[in-house]
């Protein structure tokens, strides 16, 4: 979340320590945020290049019941419940008003899933859009709303914590809390790790498909700390380069640059340079075609990305980075997580590197983090316990105690990746201001040195059954967790475009 | 609000049957029909009305996404009240929406074109986000269209246009100064088209449902300020209807973060809420099922839902000039209309002004 990379910017500028329980507030939001977020990727804008809803009328709900049954023990599970489910999906299909689910790619050959099995998928769809919807109310609580939450201060937070006041976190927002987070990891532990598991088992061949750059960045996530870039976090932070997961490197800011070589912007030092955020500069100049157009011409400027690059090499960011990062680092329970997983389906480390690696990945650090609520929210109720209430730091609110100039950087990690912001601050203003985030790094052009991004990479090689309805294209796309609408032409080996893909 | 019974739905056994029929319960339906009647301030007597507009053929619905952050899309898939999938698949046909549907690219401009072709003048639009008019509209383009052409097709053919969240109801945060793409809401860049501005950041996804229920029941938009914003949502002030209002009244103010003040409930003028001049029934739906809201986690109001916040609501931390302490019905409007000379004036030099109350002001020192 923006939020926390900006008010970290400052607090890394004006040197600011938070408190304790601001660390702790941030990092429950922020984890909730990861759990909730995964999950609505999953089964809402993802599940639907896997699974097949009409073929879920062909189920027989008393094998879905038993299917369901083998791989969990969730308790909506009978046969009755899936009839419904199925009654429902009839009814809805009947009324001849499809909706959301009209045009869409079913009967493609490249569903590979049993009716039951996607019967089982469209009641978890179901399932899991009344379910986000409960468990986010945890950041509701601690950041005022969801989304947009606004309780995010430099040098702290503005939710007050007193366990003798009914307008603050207290021992009932505990107790709340702790309802949520069990029910955040039931449905992770019980609905969406089994239906990974068994949806991934039907698309082992993904686990070929969609690598990628094979460089994997990671900032650090969840502090145990109040230093402004922290390392000391409970994901690490560090680099993996050319999918060698012997040596993880370590991550110096100062070796971001965004190069516009292809970006409609222009740099006063030329657009073949790159420059670090700091020395950035947004100065948009469009070339692209005047609209209404076709097609870009990716020979030039074609997209209001930038590029962002480490040590000159593009980078993949999100869940997988983080993983591979913290598995690399020996990081235990990512470790057995990982390991489980791959020995389920059979396959080895480098499996992990693809398209069905990054969605496994993802929900790896779900559970995980779905885990680690509890733990901070024990932190919570330890130091108001222990009497601790403060939750800001004020020293520097007054802009009158400020150096005349500043600089500061904030490193987060966004649940789609790795987000920085960096800001100078000269007289008590904002001089310069540059967020670096997970969609440009993903979906980053090519730069001076003609590297493409992750995505682009990792399209090459999709095998595509049908030219008309490239459901391909969007498994490897989507895996990423995309920000934006973005388009992919599809070029036949004469070079000749044959179709035109915008993947939303 | 009265409570009716489960009789107040006897006359429209066919409309149960219907519901029976989608898998909806009784009970459930008859708490979404009472829950909407109560949002739009409506007597009892007005729910079997309700149940029968929502349970015939749904209205058709496109969504569209322009310079947006999908933060309004987040927004409803937080509904409660009905649910999401109560809306998705038994209130509405949603047939266009970019981040949630199933189909991409050529197949999903088909989705649009199908409603926008077939149900001329009778489907709804949404839109999310503000519209780019400089420079030939470039800086916003989806599939080498613009934005302003996209929106002019889709909502010029529409019966009426929901505008969600701040950016497509007056440009949002991509207005603020220097705006440097020319973002505008909806109504700016579409003249002539009929339109209801649902603003906030994000909007409250329980005002879009009453809107849509509100045009489903009576087959008309619920009344609208100046604004264009519906009285039933943005007719009060925060401050009016804030939890908070005793304090200010009893010059009980927060002067730090965390303070005792801040710990016990007071009031956070002085830490520069915007409520005085935000019009938002924020305080009484509150967000994620009455979980919060801003004031609620010790923050103040940025006035989200106000013209141009970015802009005239800033510094969010410098404390707004001349808000009267008692008998702010008389004069709400005064200040909101002159917000935004005041702010100019006032906000920048923040920290300079003084509090209204005084004498209760420093009793509390």
């Amino acid at each position: 979340m923006h939020a926390t990379a900006s008010v970290r910017a400052v607090e890394n500028a004006l040197g600011l320590i938070i408190p304790d329980n601001a660390r702790i507030i941030r990092n429950l939001i922020s984890g909730i945020q990861y759990v909730q977020d995964h999950v609505i990727h999953f089964y809402h804008l993802h599940a639907l290049d896997w699974v097949d809803i009409v073929s879920a009328l062909k189920a027989d709900p008393a094998r879905t019941s038993a299917l369901a049954q083998s791989i969990s023990d969730w308790s909506k599970s009978s046969t009755d419940y899936f009839k419904g489910v199925q009654d429902k999906v009839k009814a809805f299909v009947e009324s001849g008003q499809l909706g959301l689910f009209g045009n869409a790619y079913w009967g493609h050959p490249a569903y590979k899933l049993p009716a039951e099995a996607n019967l089982m998928a469209v009641a978890h769809y179901l399932e899991a859009l009344d379910w986000q919807r409960e468990v986010i109310k945890m950041q509701a609580l601690l950041g005022a709303k969801n989304p947009h939450a606004q309780t995010y201060l430099a040098g702290g937070m503005s939710i007050p914590v007193d366990p003798n006041s009914q307008n603050a976190l207290n021992a009932g927002s505990i107790a709340f809390m702790q309802g949520v987070s069990q029910k955040a990891l039931d449905f992770v532990s019980k609905v969406y790790i089994p239906d990974l598991l068994a949806v991934a088992s039907f698309y082992k061949d993904w686990a070929g498909y969609g690598t990628g750059v094979g460089n994997y960045l990671s900032y650090g996530q969840f502090p145990n700390d109040g230093e402004s870039n922290t390392a000391n976090t409970y994901f690490p932070r560090g680099i993996i380069k050319g999918r060698d997961l012997s040596i993880v490197h370590p991550v110096d800011h100062t070796k971001v640059s965004e190069y516009v070589t292809h970006s409609w912007y222009e740099y006063s030092g030329g657009d073949d340079k790159s420059r670090h955020p700091w020395e950035g500069e947004t100065n948009y100049k469009y070339t692209g075609p005047q609209p209404p157009y076709e097609y870009l011409d990716t020979d030039n400027k074609y997209t209001w990305l930038k590029a962002p690059r480490y040590e000159d090499m593009s980078m993949e960011v999100g869940p997988l980075s983080r993983m591979l990062v913290a598995y690399a680092s020996g990081h235990q329970r990512v470790k057995e997580v990982v390991d489980a997983v791959l020995k389920h389906l059979g396959v080895g480390p480098a499996a992990l590197f693809s398209t069905l690696g990054r969605v496994a990945a993802r929900g790896i650090e779900t559970l995980i983090t779905a885990e680690m609520l509890p733990v901070w929210i024990g932190e919570l109720a330890g130091n108001m316990k222990k009497g601790d209430f403060k939750i800001h730091n004020g020293e520097k609110w007054d802009p009158a105690t400020w150096p005349k100039e500043a600089q500061g950087y904030g490193l987060y990690e966004a649940p789609r990746g790795s987000l920085g912001h960096w800001v100078k601050i000269k007289d008590g203003k904002i001089e310069n201001y540059q967020c670096v985030v997970p969609g440009t790094w993903n979906g980053s052009p090519r730069d001076a040195n003609n590297q493409r991004g992750p995505y682009e990479e990792a399209l090459i090689g999709t095998p595509v059954a049908n030219i008309e309805q490239p459901v391909e294209i969007l498994r490897t796309v989507h895996s990423f967790d995309p920000c934006m609408a973005c388009a992919v032409h599809v070029v036949d080996p004469d070079g000749k475009e044959v179709i035109r893909i915008r993947v939303k | 609000m009265n409570f009716p019974s489960d009789d107040a739905l006897n006359e429209s056994s066919e409309t149960m049957e219907i519901l029976g029929h989608k898998g909806i319960s009784r009970r459930d339906f008859m708490k979404f029909c009472t829950g909407m009647a109560a949002l739009l301030s409506l007597p009892a007597s007005f729910i079997p009305k309700i149940a029968e507009a929502v349970s015939s053929k749904r209205p058709y619905v496109v969504w569209l996404e322009f310079q947006d952050c999908a933060g309004d899309s987040e927004s409803m898939l937080r509904a409660s009240k009905p649910t999401i999938a109560q809306i998705v698949l038994d209130v509405i046909s949603l047939d266009y929406h970019e981040t949630i549907m199933a189909p991409s690219g050529k197949q999903a401009e088909k989705s649009l074109m199908d409603v926008v072709n077939n149900q001329k003048g009778q489907y709804i639009a949404i839109v999310e986000g503000a519209i780019p008019l400089k420079d030939g509209g470039v800086y916003c383009c989806i599939g080498g269209k613009t934005a302003l052409d996209i929106a002019k097709e889709v909502c010029g053919n529409a019966a009426f246009t929901i505008n969600v969240g701040s950016c497509s109801s007056w440009g949002g945060i991509a207005s603020a100064k220097p705006n440097p793409t020319g973002a505008v809401g909806l109504g700016e860049a579409v003249p002539g088209i009929t339109y209801v501005n649902l603003p906030g950041c994000p909007m409250n996804v329980e005002n879009v449902t009453a809107t849509i229920v509100h045009y489903l029941t009576f087959g008309t938009l619920p009344a609208v300020d100046e604004r264009h914003r519906p009285y039933f949502a943005h007719g009060k002030t925060v401050h009016d209807n804030c939890e908070r209002r005793s304090h200010f009244d009893a010059g009980q103010f927060v002067r730090q973060w965390g303070d005792e003040g801040h710990r016990q409930g007071w009031c956070l003028y002085e830490m520069g809420c915007k409520g005085p001049i935000a019009h938002f029934n924020c305080p009484s739906i509150r967000w994620n099922g009455g979980t919060s809201w801003p004031v609620q986690g010790g923050h103040g109001c940025i006035a989200c839902a106000t013209d141009n916040n970015w802009d005239v609501a800033y510094p969010f931390y410098g404390r707004l000039p001349n808000v009267p302490g008692f008998g702010i019905e008389k004069t709400a409007d005064k200040i909101g209309a002159g917000l935004a000379a005041a702010t100019a004036a006032g906000l920048i030099l923040h920290g300079v002004g003084r509090a209204i109350s005084p004498k209760k002001d420093d009793d509390n020192k």
